[in-house]
């Protein structure tokens, strides 16, 4: 790892104002991406700036329609939480599916929407639940958000707040977990927002994750697994590596979005 | 470049001048000679180098030292009783056969004290699922697994 400068600001202001004058400056959340990505020496930022003592950027507020959990609210309290289980469980269900035990234990929901990895779960419940993410400067809506692979409308020192989801009628999520990483090779998360409003997100699949627009108009229509079954989704522009082909990839779509509807209808 | 670090460790406080780029499993085993907290792989896969930061398992070698500033770190040699007798989950390994090697050992027992501690009378499938995080290349698991079901109920026996 390179030599940086550690920064412990106490207050969002605080930190802003450090990223702001550190050209090569990092927010340092849960560290399990950063961290990692320092050992290897793909990353090497001059300072970081932990947001680990920041009180007001952790923990959930819900209201009515809306379910708001602060950025450095960590995978395994969003998991935990009387309140997010009530009103989204697939939402609390899948933070809990979040790589294992110990790294739920650090990881928070801003660290995972900064970084964008083509495999992480949060993407696809963002753009299902259609979740608007709240920065220092500007409220960013899902559909807007995602840019690419690792990419997103975040621009140098923006900082996440909070990111609040639409409580949906009822919605799952399921992944097919990469054995080894625990990451999702495909992980579709469905939500039914009653009158013909059905979103699908899909994560693992592709570079960023993405909504499949088709799946959405089929369940629109009817909200059963067999109106998705039979749809075959196109390979072009999936994933291509050493775990699967795009082909499996596309495959894998509309299987996890079978089951995600089968288990919302339970 | 150097940083103040000042944490508890086992109970007791412990600071140190250390550069910013140490990671907490660096601090325990290198600075504070405590090396039982192992390094498996230092990619964040084995679960090895598992401590508690403020009663929660974590990886100690996924975070800088810095991020547990203030915080109670508990490792596996402040586990069993002073006089040496093993706390329960650490009998429960001997009982059943738990480890071979024993590398992977202070990870499990320390990811599984934690567990335990919300899960006192847990199901194979949730002791399974709890290890998603450690790895151990010798015993195929099984007996990992009766360890954690067996020291997890005789932990909220002795409660
Ligand atoms: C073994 C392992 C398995 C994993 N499995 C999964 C999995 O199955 N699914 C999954 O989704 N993820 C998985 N992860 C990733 C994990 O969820 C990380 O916690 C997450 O990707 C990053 O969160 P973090 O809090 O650790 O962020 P960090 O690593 O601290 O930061 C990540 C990036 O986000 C930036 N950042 C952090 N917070 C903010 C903020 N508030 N505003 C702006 N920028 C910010 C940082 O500057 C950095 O660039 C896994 C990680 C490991 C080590
Ligand atoms: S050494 Fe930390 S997870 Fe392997
Ligand atoms: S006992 Fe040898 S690695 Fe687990």
């Amino acid at each position: 790892m390179h030599a940086f400068q550690y920064h412990r600001p106490t207050s969002s202001k605080e930190a802003i104002g450090l990223a702001g004058q550190k050209a090569e400056g990092r927010y340092l959340a849960g560290g399990q991406s950063l961290v990692q990505a320092m050992k290897l020496r793909l990353s090497s930022p001059s300072d970081l700036i932990d947001l680990g003592t920041i009180k007001e950027l952790a923990g959930v507020k819900v209201s009515g329609s809306a379910v708001e959990i602060g950025a450095m609210t960590r995978h395994a309290e969003v998991a935990a939480s009387a309140e997010v289980k009530r009103a989204i469980p697939s939402l609390a269900a899948m933070a809990g599916m979040i790589g294992d035990r110990q790294v739920r234990h650090m990881g928070t929901i801003g660290g995972s929407l900064a970084n964008n990895d083509p495999a992480a779960d949060y993407p696809a419940a963002v753009l299902a639940l259609n979740a608007t993410v709240t920065t220092n400067k500007r409220k960013i809506g899902a559909d807007q958000y995602f840019k690419g692979l690792y990419e997103t409308a975040l621009e140098p020192s923006e900082l996440i707040t909070a990111v609040s989801f639409q409580v949906p009628k009822r919605g799952a999520y399921m992944k097919f977990k990469n054995p080894a990483s625990r990451f999702a090779l495909v992980g579709v998360f469905v939500a039914d927002f009653g009158s013909g409003n059905v979103r699908v997100g899909v994560t693992g699949a592709g570079p960023s994750a993405f909504r499949q627009t088709e799946m959405e108009k089929a369940l629109s229509a009817k909200f059963a697994p067999e109106a998705v079954a039979a749809i075959k989704v196109k390979p072009d522009g999936l994933n291509n590596d050493l775990h699967a082909s795009p082909e499996y990839r596309a495959h894998l779509i509309t299987v996890m979005c079978k089951r995600a509807v089968e288990q919302a209808l339970k | 470049m150097s940083v103040r670090v000042s944490m508890k460790v086992n109970g007791k406080p412990v600071s140190a001048d250390i550069e910013e780029r140490t990671l907490l499993v660096s601090f325990i085993r290198e600075n504070l000679r405590l090396t039982g907290t192992h390094v498996g792989c230092d990619t964040a896969q084995c679960g090895a180098c598992t401590v508690h930061l403020n009663g929660k398992a974590i990886k100690s070698c996924s975070i800088v030292a810095m991020q547990a500033e203030g915080a109670d770190i508990l490792t596996i040699e402040a586990v069993a009783h002073p006089d040496g007798t093993l706390h329960p989950m650490q009998a429960a390994f001997k009982e059943n056969h738990g480890l071979q090697c024993g590398f992977c050992t202070p990870g499990m027992v320390m990811n599984a004290l934690d567990f335990a501690s919300s899960h006192p009378n847990p199901s194979e499938q949730e002791v399974r699922e709890s290890l998603e995080g450690n790895l151990c290349r010798c015993t195929g698991y099984h007996n990992i697994v009766k360890s954690i079901m067996a020291g997890a109920r005789a932990m909220a026996a002795a409660k």
